[in-house]
């Protein structure tokens, strides 16, 4: 099985922890992963701000890097959520609909693809678990408070497996934490609000760690966190899965 | 000369937040509602059948409205209920205007019609001399307030019970400092009372018209839609197009999903259903467009039809919560009207769809599953297609897509976080920049992964 490695643009420039750790973890797991070198992004900022049109490069970047594989993986949801949903183009439409079927986020890959039920990890810490909109309700990573349906939580079923780690319960199971995108700075009092209020869910139920399979969500979180010299830190769910002693 | 301009919402929630302390009280008692709906609609268990058919029947209605309509014109005819068509809200208004003329009426009670306020109702008969009093609390105290509603089901959520009692005491005479809940709401009952009895006129909104009967179902927890209906000599009742049922017996679907959804109540406390004029009583029924047909003509948008006004998406969405209803300008608010209103007036409106992150929380509480989030992301790129972004934006925009258009240009620029720290307008760290006012920047590191991925592979 082959596996090629989406990293997302902002993921790459700030946070290659967790992309090194989704690569680790995958090849941990007995997959050849392959990173093209030649990413840039999945086109959802222009996209997402009304856009879409301008988006089409980024969407033939996507195709020719990741055509061959037999799966796509990716440690974004929102990122792995918008080429599922968005990726088309005129002169590859049949390449386009095949990477959005073979396309997975970290997590779903682990749980539904490689069907993880074994983790040697160790992370003895309390871990407060954002869930990200999009790997949420886009994705269905996790049932949704919303809905009347049997609850189920592929990461938390993954973090169940790190030893040491204790998963705190907020009061808000799955409210979104304001980020958005662009809406992060052209609604910005509400953006900061939402993320202010998802913090202190965590902090005041304990948690030393915030974690997510989005990072954006986390970009968020820890700008505030930061800002307000917490101690409570953020950390991608790829780096916990990866975390020995 | 310059024009008054609608403040955006982004401007318009900016300023409801400075009072952080009320955002919280605001946020917690819509949560407290939403949860109180999670609870409801978890008791039972074909929750998301119910759902699913609503969506359905609505779905249906809107493909066949001709048929419908004229199915329920001919039956309100039979029942001896008065029918008039508007295209327009002025249209509308003029109707009302000329059957009150006609008998007249120069005093109306009104309740349950967000259409009203949308058509502008009230200031247009005040304006020929025509008082009219809205009698559901909390429209009543908005009306007082001379403020709009920001909830379409909850009109005054926004007032702290202070702040009305306070109005209470400007209007109606209570002792300053009052603000018991009971005691203000017992002397607006008194009030309103006398109102009921001496108003020859009474309009009502309509939650349900049902097609094969010829009837219509208000839905009210204060009994007011009938102490105004049963008092009057001249009944009116103003309603959407997409207002439509097929069937009585699909009451049992709609009145189920209505006020779990709105409140978390089981079903609200009445549900007058009016078929037939009493005698010596007039009732006419107006059946408003006001751009509702237009919105069918749009593919993508017209679901947004189905809505049966419960007001759950706006419990639900934290940017609602955090930013309040009045932030929305517009009638309808929270994440429906954010699709409803750009049908009405693209330019006025174009900032509703941005006013979410598209979290999808809306969507999922939906009794009649309309993919309001999906919605949101397709007026963006109307609203984009038709030239009503700023320019500023469309060039931001056309600069990132730019840069992010070729491999080459993107590591170039990308070296360092380099083209990051100049061009994404969260990074920027000075204080011109919306992210880093109450936000740091993330640290850049000393190398991204692909500068570390292609040491590792050189050395591999």
């Amino acid at each position: 099985m082959t596996v090629g490695l989406f990293i997302p643009c902002y993921v790459n420039q700030f946070y290659p922890n967790a992309a090194k750790a989704t690569l680790e973890l995958l090849q941990k797991f007995g997959v050849n992963v392959v990173y093209p070198i030649k990413q840039t992004c999945c086109g959802q900022p222009m996209a997402n701000s009304g856009f879409e049109y301008l988006s089409q490069d980024c969407n033939e970047i996507i195709i020719e890097n990741f055509s061959g594989f037999d799966y796509v993986v990716g440690p974004s949801a929102s990122c792995v959520l918008h080429i599922k949903e968005h990726l088309h183009s005129e002169k590859n439409e049949k390449q386009a609909a095949s990477i959005r079927t073979k396309i997975y986020e970290l997590v779903e890959f682990l749980t539904d693809v490689l069907k993880v039920e074994k983790l040697d990890a160790a992370f003895p810490h309390k871990v407060g678990l954002h869930h990200s909109c999009h790997g949420l309700r886009g994705l269905h990573l996790s049932q949704m408070s919303e809905l009347n349906a049997p609850p189920f939580s592929k990461p938390q079923h993954l973090l169940n497996m790190v030893k040491g780690l204790e998963q705190i319960t907020l009061d808000r199971l799955d409210e979104c934490c304001g980020f958005g995108g662009a809406f992060c700075v052209t609604e910005e009092a509400v953006s900061v609000k939402m993320g202010k209020d998802r913090v202190t869910d965590h902090t005041k139920n304990g948690a030393e760690y915030i974690t997510s399979s989005d990072l954006s969500c986390l970009m968020h979180l820890e700008g505030i966190l930061h800002r307000n010299k917490s101690s409570v830190k953020i950390i991608h769910i790829a780096e916990i899965l990866n975390a020995t002693v | 000369m310059s024009q008054a301009k609608t403040k955006d919402h982004a401007t318009l929630a900016g300023a409801f937040i400075k009072d952080e302390e009320r955002v919280d009280w605001h946020d917690g008692a819509l949560w407290y509602i939403r949860e109180k709906r999670d609870i409801a609609s978890k008791q039972i268990p074909e929750w998301e059948d119910l759902r699913e058919a609503a969506s359905q029947i609505k779905s249906h209605v809107i493909s066949n409205l001709h048929e419908y309509l004229l199915q329920f014109e001919e039956n309100l005819k039979k029942n001896g209920i008065i029918v008039h068509w508007a295209d327009s809200a002025e249209e509308h208004n003029e109707i009302v205007y000329s059957i009150l003329k006609a008998k007249e009426i120069n005093q109306m009670v009104k309740s349950k019609s967000m259409l009203t306020e949308e058509c502008g109702l009230n200031e247009y008969l005040e304006e020929r001399g025509i008082e009219v009093v809205n009698s559901d609390l909390g429209e009543y105290i908005q009306q007082i307030d001379n403020e709009p509603p920001s909830h379409i089901v909850l009109p005054c959520i926004h007032k702290r019970k202070e702040e009305i009692g306070e109005l209470f005491h400007e209007h109606l005479g209570t002792e300053k400092g009052l603000s018991d809940p009971t005691l203000l709401t017992r002397v607006a009952r008194k009030h309103l009372r006398n109102i009921f009895l001496t108003r020859r006129g009474a309009l009502t909104g309509v939650n349900f018209a049902v097609a094969e009967t010829g009837e219509y179902v208000v839905c009210t927890n204060e009994g007011n839609a009938d102490m105004g209906a049963h008092l009057s000599e001249v009944q009116i009742a103003s309603m959407g197009l997409e207002k439509l049922i097929p069937q009585k017996n699909h009451l049992g679907i709609f009145l189920r999903l209505l006020a779990r959804s709105a409140t978390g109540q089981p079903i609200t406390i009445y549900s007058s259903h009016y078929r037939k004029p009493r005698k010596g009583q007039e009732m006419h029924l107006i059946l408003v467009d006001a751009g509702r047909t237009r919105q069918l003509g749009r593919a993508d948008f017209r679901d947004s039809l189905k809505c049966i006004k419960c007001g759950a998406c706006m419990n639900t969405c934290p940017v609602y919560r955090k930013s309040g209803g009045l932030s929305y300008h517009n009638t309808i608010t929270g994440p429906i009207g954010a699709i409803l209103a750009p049908n009405l007036d693209m330019r006025k409106h174009a900032d509703l769809p941005y006013a979410s992150t598209l979290c999808g929380s809306c969507s999922n509480v939906c009794p009649v599953k309309i993919n309001i989030h999906e919605q949101l992301y397709k007026w963006r790129q109307e609203i984009v297609k038709e030239g009503y972004a700023t320019k500023a934006k469309s060039l931001g925009m056309k600069t990132m897509a730019w840069t992010l258009s070729s491999p080459g240009k993107f590591t170039t620029a990308g070296k360092a976080g380099r083209w990051f720290l100049d061009k994404v307008p969260f990074v920027v760290n000075n204080k011109f920049n919306p992210w880093y006012k109450q936000r740091d920047m993330p640290e850049a590191p000393k190398e991204s992964f692909e500068e570390w991925y292609n040491k590792k592979e050189k050395k591999d």
